[in-house]
């Protein structure tokens, strides 16, 4: 089987992987990015939306420019980046630090890097209800991507569930493609996303209803409407149930982290509520227990993309300095201010909690690379 | 959040094995409240997305159903390949 050896592994080629990338090759470290799909740049490419942050991140474009901006960033060091599209890594075996890959399904071959950047990103969240399994019944994010990405409108009137900035942003791009918005429900008792974002939807007269979930799907072959409900606090079901029409019934209740090849590499993992899942531990170069990984953006722990890019940063820096490459003393404790400025608020509060449980000062026994 | 659905109304939380929500919650009452022990005698997790659909709604379920935190609910060992690949190109590689 055929092997390849890169210095550099970024696994993942979104936000938080082509940043990784450009940082280690602006180290002077030689870096494969492996990517599962056809394109680059991950959720970054169907964000038609102005991203808040900070001017360091690129507030105020859109982000499928922060995508070209990357690429054109990677594309400046093309000598020292190569790229692996519709690539998957499929596993990781410790006993040969091997990684096996498959491109489309036509070709397998193994990949022994010596040090990994773990930016997988994350999967949707889903609830299970009656007729779940029903086609019509979808997660939010894969409405974004078939709509934005690949031009396909996938119903005509919508419930969506979750008020969240993924269930609010999905809900306005749907309304600008023609999309009826019948209403979204939030089991939680307050909007979980920007207020600006909420204030959008609320002027175009969609309703957003607080302490309301799904109860069922209706439909024999395809959705065609939805039975919803009001909640109490401890998320029972109180007062009558409402019928909405609808043939499309989008999940935004939020994402999980994408975890596998850590665990699988012997990471040292744990549960954060306040990350949404399983992460790895990590120190403030982003490496992990293992000391050949390094993981960030939400593979790390669920967070915006403006986020991701500068812990990709601080992975991509830290890699190739442990390979030798000289960096620039202090940037670590830039991109960590950078870091510190975009989790102010509080979304950011409570990111910096999950935060605080899983970094490490150091890691047992291990020498100072 | 979902409402807890009435009688016979079919859940599906592994939509790859097609195990309902039903045949979980009888089985944790059994006493297979792990999530290692719920995939070997339902295969739920195991189909072709590997889990990506329905372990952590199994694991909230188990969290549930047994008054732990789900931070105390094991997740299942990740093994090689995340992702199906088939067997043929595997038998291929090993030519070499």
């Amino acid at each position: 089987m055929k092997k390849i050896a890169p210095e550099i592994l970024v696994i993942g080629g979104g936000a938080a992987g082509l940043s990784a990338a450009a940082e280690a090759a602006s180290a002077g470290a030689k870096v494969l990015v492996v990517e599962s799909d056809l394109r680059l740049g991950g959720q970054l490419i169907k964000q038609t939306h102005k991203f808040f942050g900070s001017k360091d991140e690129y507030a105020g474009t859109r982000g499928y420019k922060i995508a070209d901006i990357l690429l054109n960033e990677i594309d400046s060091f093309k000598d020292s980046v190569s790229i692996l599209q519709n690539t998957t890594v499929t596993g990781y075996y410790t006993e040969d630090d091997t990684f096996t890959a498959m491109r489309g399904e036509e070709e397998v071959f193994q990949i022994k890097p010596q040090k990994t950047i773990v930016a997988t990103g994350a999967q949707e969240r889903l609830i299970p209800f009656p007729n779940n399994d029903l086609p019509g019944v979808y997660g939010a994010g894969a409405v974004q991507t078939l709509m934005n990405v690949y031009g396909v409108l996938p119903g005509k009137r919508v419930l969506m569930v979750g008020a969240g900035n993924i269930g609010l942003i999905v809900s306005y791009q749907l309304m600008q493609a023609g999309v009826e918005v019948a209403a979204i429900v939030e089991a939680g008792p307050r909007i979980g996303g920007y207020w600006v974002h909420a204030a959008k939807i609320r002027r175009m007269g969609v309703p957003i209803l607080l302490r309301h979930s799904i109860k069922k799907a209706l439909g024999e072959d395809v959705i065609t409407g939805a039975v919803i409900t009001g909640l109490n606090e401890k998320f029972e079901q109180v007062g009558p149930e409402e019928e909405i029409e609808c043939d499309l019934i989008c999940i935004a209740v939020g994402l999980s982290p994408t975890t596998e090849l850590l665990s699988q590499a012997g990471c040292k993992m744990m549960y954060v509520p306040q990350l949404c899942g399983n992460v790895a531990q990590r120190d403030r170069t982003m490496r992990t227990s293992n000391p050949a990984f390094y993981t960030a953006g939400d593979a790390s722990g669920i967070e915006e993309a403006s986020a991701a890019m500068v812990e990709g940063r601080i992975a991509g820096l830290s890699a190739a300095a442990a390979l030798g490459y000289p960096t620039e003393h202090g940037k670590i404790d830039e991109y960590w201010s950078r870091l510190e400025s975009l989790r102010m608020g509080e979304a950011g509060a409570r990111i910096c909690q999950g935060i605080e449980c899983v970094l490490v000062k150091g890691w047992e026994g291990a020498s100072h690379e | 959040m979902s409402v807890t659905p009435e009688n016979n109304e079919k859940v599906y939380v592994c939509r790859c094995e097609e195990v309902t929500l039903e045949e979980i919650d009888e089985w944790i009452d059994r006493g297979y409240d792990t999530v290692e022990e719920l995939k070997r005698v339902l295969r739920v997790g195991m189909g072709p997305c590997q889990g990506r659909g329905c372990q952590d709604i199994l694991m909230r379920e188990i969290a549930k159903k047994t008054g732990k935190p789900i931070s105390e609910v094991a997740p299942a060992t990740v093994r090689p390949p995340v992702k199906p690949i088939k067997i043929g190109l595997l038998a291929e590689g090993g030519e070499e």
